[in-house]
């Protein structure tokens, strides 16, 4: 296995550096040691979801439940917390992460044996959680709080540190070695390549399909989980702002969107860099109409210049 | 007209599954099958239906576009300055919003085409461009629309609603002759087998940026009547439409792998969408449980339609 | 030939190359009004490439082409139509989804963009009655065709283009007898008429009725160029492969008829495509299996590697009768089975990932294995001879030759007790192929029993120690010995008497 460092998974850390250099030069509080970790912080939120992301992306598919994964599992791990049981607050976690894998089943069943396109079945496994989460609250915004556990991982910090950026590595860390160390990563590129060849060299593409989204459900679940102990609730709706974020900070990092190409190091950068790009420009008081112009232009910017290296080098 | 059946089979069980939907909708609904119950749900109806033909237009050629609610978004913005005012001002206005819509899928198109990139990313960064424009129309919601003529567009037409005489004439009027030119072949023919397309001498390039075009202009069509009906611009739209128009092709019987469906089938897809939806308002469904029934109906028919790979007796067949 | 006439086409010292690989290298090449000049070759001499860069397909790496002297670019199918050079691919140039109205309109002559008049389409169909095609229905779908009724469509879709150029790129290939007799009366025409026609076949006695003049191929290069009786059909194989066919493949050895059987199939049944066929495969020997393409050989090999669902039929290995319900268990160590399959760009490799990395995805799985170990690879990689600039690059980097050696290697590191091949030297060069007869003669003398789905004659006669042959989902005559003339194979494939069959070949 070459090195998961390419030049594509470089280019967002690349962008990350000359944003705070340029910010710096309007706003000296930028190189502030308090503002930087504070974007670490924000960034493992987008980050989480990005790594369960990018490894349904390197499969050749995609997850457009994740919105409805997160905001379920932090309505669930609140609403855990919130009946005051000491041993149902203890679950929280756990069963919001089991809540997050079985969601991910749920999408590979329809992926891996209907063989649905996973853009329109993860899309209505979205829509029926949001049924469900609709159901389940009755609209309004669910009742519950976060558990000290839940807050510290969202907000503590160790040696200056945020935890919730070191959950967010650790987890980078123990899934990029499974990516790029195991077979199990090599079935995935497999696949995303060409998911034919795979199953007729006699590897199980199915299971494979399912842990992959079953991974990718708990990382949602995490993020969810994590975001309410940073607002010590759940509220509807909470994950609809991620989910193209999610998917831009994945293709910034380098992993192509057709699977196989790629990798967790690029999706680091990539979050990192729309966190600092998001914060940036609200910190510079440009209005929303002007983020998200310069947010779009931006992400065709890097993906232009991508691919027209690649075309240079072809 | 066996045959006819047989080779229109998506859309010909789309157009029942609407017909079954829509007796039952006005058999359950209090005030029955009046104009007035009629031109609401047709209006609903429509909205989301032309937003699933600008979504067609990209998913025949094997494409995707994320960015037809972002579209709809921007036009209706647009529309809430340009629609009032001296007729020829508003006729000139109708042809600017249409014609925004389009240059916003050219712009797709050319990035698509000359960038070398996955339509899926480049709308993704499109949209969150057209949004942040819409926004700088209209950062909150207002503006007008000519009442009259949003009425005249909105109500009936000697007891037909409005949006019905709509879709029949971009059916009659546009589909049917689009089908029979070189153009509406060559989106088939490059969404089925772009190689095979190529080497019958089409020029994909072009086909490509006439499909994404094509698919700008029906969301500004979408747009257009969006504000027709809501009177308002409102740039925080987007979201919604986007994903129900991918919906929707796939309930119409458009194949998301390219190649295969119709314009009718969009429509007919959008139609069930919203069917349902209003449906359930009247069905004595708690109004909470609706969201969900909609989920599950969704992800039923969807399910229904993978099913048929589940008779393959070929494990290979299913891999392409 | 005294015409002064520059040739309706001329190619000067053209070159094609795919990365290290030289398809075409420096070949001159004319073909002139109204003859009709056959291309032969074998597969990989790079006949469909030259086809290619003359319909705009393909652009040439070096050199020039130039209609009716004068130069001309072909940068897309569209030049090439422009100057009524017209391409029956071997590949079907037939959108799949589309009905065959709708494909004849595609593409024809003044079609266009705006509406379709469909002023062609007349012609169209009269090319369909002529060559027997008279009951495809217009407006069926092109998917729902047979092969040979999209060999059709697609032969009306290019005479109605009225070309003055002509190419035929196996275009008859799964047309019956009677069928390829009609279409030739209108090449003739054709031809007549004053239209240059290009021909390629595998089939002799095609080249026999139809050609005025042959070029023959050789390794991206054109061995020689000569009117049709200049030479005879022995001579012409030679010039083809450039040396003997026996020298081609390995002595077989005698007698192996008490080995002990490794693979022993009985009543094996799959929808109505397979009917129960029974085989065994002993230690040590190589069983062929022919037929025309489609009569269920391809499909019975899948069904041993657990591919098909609903199967009926028991299969031992080695004595022990085994259930194989996917190719995860039939790699296993217990079974030992691997499966070499028909299509390697699509199904034997994955293309964008490195030599190194398709070498290992086999073996991977295997828990009696170390994937990582070159030892697994590199004794059957020196044998076969591979070509590479590094086992890291990625393995499209590779001729087609040596691709199929990488996809043997991955499979012969997992030492199985049985080889399923499906065609494994379609569009091989001769070189390669060589190699991989001597490496499978070689495994089979170290025990590895081998079944071998060919469309090549002399691979079942002159490598396999048993054939059998397929007709309609059953075998239909399975030789040996003596048995194994081409007469019995064709008769067998045809499912005719031997005196009959002699007509055909």
């Amino acid at each position: 296995m070459r090195s998961a460092i390419t030049l594509d998974s470089l280019m967002p850390f690349f962008g990350v550096v000359v944003l705070i250099l340029a910010g710096s030069v309007f706003f000296p509080q930028v190189l502030s040691a308090g503002y930087l970790t504070q974007q670490l912080q924000i960034a493992a939120f987008l980050g989480l979801l990005a790594t369960g992301a990018t490894i349904v992306i390197l499969l050749g598919h995609i997850d457009l439940s994740v919105p409805w994964v997160l905001t379920g599992a932090a309505i669930l791990s609140t609403a855990l917390v919130g009946t005051g049981n000491p041993v149902l607050s203890a679950i929280a976690v756990p069963a919001a992460l089991a809540f997050g894998a079985l969601i991910g089943v749920i999408n590979a069943m329809g992926v891996a044996i209907l063989r649905i396109p996973s853009m329109v079945w993860t899309l209505a496994v979205n829509s029926m959680l949001l049924g469900l989460a609709v159901l389940n609250t009755g609209g309004f915004n669910p009742k519950g709080q976060s558990s000290p556990l839940m807050v510290a991982m969202a907000s503590g910090d160790i040696l200056g540190l945020p935890i919730s950026f070191l959950v967010w590595i650790a987890i980078s860390l123990i899934l990029g070695y499974v990516l790029t160390r195991t077979p199990f990563g090599r079935y995935l590129r497999s696949i995303g390549f060409n998911e034919k060849a795979t199953f007729l060299s006699g590897v199980s593409t199915p299971s494979v399909l399912f842990v992959a989204f079953a991974i990718a459900g708990m990382c949602s679940a995490l993020g969810g989980v994590m975001l309410a102990g940073y607002a010590n609730q759940a509220y509807q709706s909470m994950g609809d702002p991620f989910l193209l974020p999610t998917i831009a900070a994945v293709v910034i990092g380098g992993t192509s969107i057709l699977g196989g190409r790629g990798g967790l190091f690029g999706t680091i950068g990539g979050a990192l860099f729309i966190t600092l790009l998001t914060s940036i420009l609200s910190v510079m008081q440009i209005d929303d109409a002007w983020r998200n112009i310069i947010f779009g232009v931006i992400i065709l910017a890097m993906l232009l210049f991508q691919t027209l290296r690649k075309g240079a080098v072809a | 007209m066996l045959d006819y059946m047989r080779s229109n089979r998506r859309e010909v069980i789309a157009g029942l599954v609407l017909i079954a939907l829509l007796a039952t909708y006005l058999g359950t609904h209090p005030r029955g099958a009046s104009t007035y119950v009629m031109t609401i749900w047709a209006n609903q109806c429509l909205i989301l239906g032309l937003a699933a033909c600008a979504q067609f237009f990209a998913v025949v050629v094997r494409g995707i576009d994320l960015s037809v609610g972002a579209v709809m978004a921007l036009t209706n913005c647009i529309a809430s300055y340009l629609l009032d005012g001296s007729a020829s001002g508003i006729a000139f206005g109708m042809v600017a919003v249409v014609a925004a819509g389009a240059l916003c899928g050219l712009l797709n198109g050319v990035i698509i085409v000359f960038g070398r990139i996955q339509p899926i990313v480049v709308t993704l960064a499109t949209a969150s461009v057209f949004i942040g424009i819409a926004l700088l129309l209209r950062p909150t919601p207002g503006g007008a629309v000519n009442y009259d003529l949003a009425d005249a567009m909105t109500l009936d037409f000697l007891g037909i609603p409005t949006a019905l005489v709509i879709t029949a004439v971009a059916v009659v009027g546009f589909w049917l002759p689009f089908r029979r030119t070189g153009l509406g072949l060559g989106l088939y023919a490059l969404g089925s087998s772009e190689q095979a397309a190529f080497q019958s001498g089409i020029d994909t390039r072009f086909i490509r940026l006439a499909a994404f075009t094509l698919a700008g202009l029906f969301g500004g069509l979408a747009g257009l009547f969006y504000s027709f009906v809501t009177t308002t611009g409102d740039a925080g739209i987007a979201a919604g439409f986007t994903l129900n128009s991918i919906a929707a092709v796939v309930l119409g019987g458009v194949l998301l792998r390219g190649g295969v469906g119709s314009l009718v089938g969009a429509l007919a897809g959008a139609f069930i969408l919203k069917t349902i939806a209003s449906l359930m308002f009247f069905s004595g469904i708690p109004s909470l449980a609706q969201p969900l029934f909609e989920g599950l109906i969704l992800a039923g028919a969807i399910a229904i339609g993978g099913a048929d790979v589940l008779r393959a007796r070929n494990k290979l067949e299913v891999y392409s | 030939m005294t015409d002064i006439r520059p040739p309706l086409l001329e190619m000067k010292n053209i070159s094609k190359h795919f990365g290290a690989t030289k398809a075409l290298d420096g070949v001159d090449f004319a073909c002139r009004a109204g003859e009709v000049h056959a291309v032969l070759g074998e597969n990989g001499a790079g006949k469909s490439t030259l086809m290619k860069l003359i319909a705009g397909v393909l652009q040439p790496t070096h050199g020039q082409l130039r209609v009716d002297g004068q130069d001309v670019a072909l940068n897309t199918p569209q030049d090439a139509l422009r100057h009524g050079l017209v391409c029956m691919f071997q590949e079907l140039s037939l959108v799949p989804d589309l009905t065959v109205r709708e494909n004849l309109l595609l593409g024809a002559p003044g079609a266009g963009l705006g509406w379709l008049r469909g002023t062609g389409l007349s012609d169209a169909q009269d090319v369909l009655n002529r060559i027997g095609g008279d009951q495809i229905k217009m407006g069926a779908r092109v998917a729902d065709l047979t092969l040979p009724q999209r060999q059709q469509v697609e032969i009306a879709k290019a005479i109605m283009k009225k070309p003055r150029l002509l190419i035929l790129d196996e275009a008859t290939s799964a047309l019956s007898a009677s069928v390829v007799d009609r279409v030739f009366e209108l090449v003739r025409e054709a031809r007549d008429g004053g239209t240059a026609v290009l021909f390629i076949s595998h089939r002799f006695h095609e080249v026999e009725a139809l050609a005025d003049r042959v070029s023959v191929f050789r390794n991206g290069q054109r061995v020689e160029t000569f009117l049709k009786g200049a030479h005879d059909y022995g001579e012409i194989i030679d010039m083809m492969v450039g040396q003997k066919i026996e020298e081609l493949f390995p002595q077989k050895p005698a007698g192996l008829s008490n080995a002990e059987v490794v693979l022993d199939v009985r009543s094996f049944s799959w929808e109505d495509r397979v009917k129960d066929v029974s085989l065994s495969v002993r230690r040590g020997q190589i069983v062929g299996l022919g037929g025309l393409d489609g009569q269920g050989q391809g499909a019975f090999l899948m069904g041993l590697f657990g591919l098909l669902r609903k199967a009926d039929g028991t299969t031992a290995i080695a004595g022990q009768t085994s259930d194989i319900t996917s190719p995860k268990v039939a790699k296993h160590q217990d079974i030992a089975l691997a499966y070499v399959p028909e299509d390697r760009k699509t199904e034997g490799l994955i293309l964008d990932q490195s030599i190194q990395e398709n070498l290992e995805l086999a073996a991977l799985g295997r828990t009696d294995l170390d994937a990582g170990d070159a030892a697994l690879y590199s004794g059957s990689l020196d044998q076969l001879a591979l070509k590479h600039g590094g086992l890291d690059l990625p393995v499209s980097s590779l001729s087609g030759g040596n691709q199929q050696k990488v996809v043997l290697a991955k499979w012969l590191a997992l030492k199985p007790r049985c080889l399923l091949l499906a065609d494994p030297t379609r569009g091989i060069d001769v070189k390669t192929k060589t190699q991989i007869y001597a490496i499978l003669r070689q495994l089979a003398d170290q025990g590895t029993a081998i079944l071998l789905l060919s469309t090549d004659y002399e691979e079942l006669i002159q490598l396999c120690d048993e054939t059998h042959v397929f007709f309609d989902g059953a075998i239909v005559a399975s030789l040996k010995g003596a048995e194994l003339t081409p007469q019995n194979i064709i008769a067998a494939t045809l499912n005719v008497a031997t005196n009959e069959a002699a007509r055909h070949a």
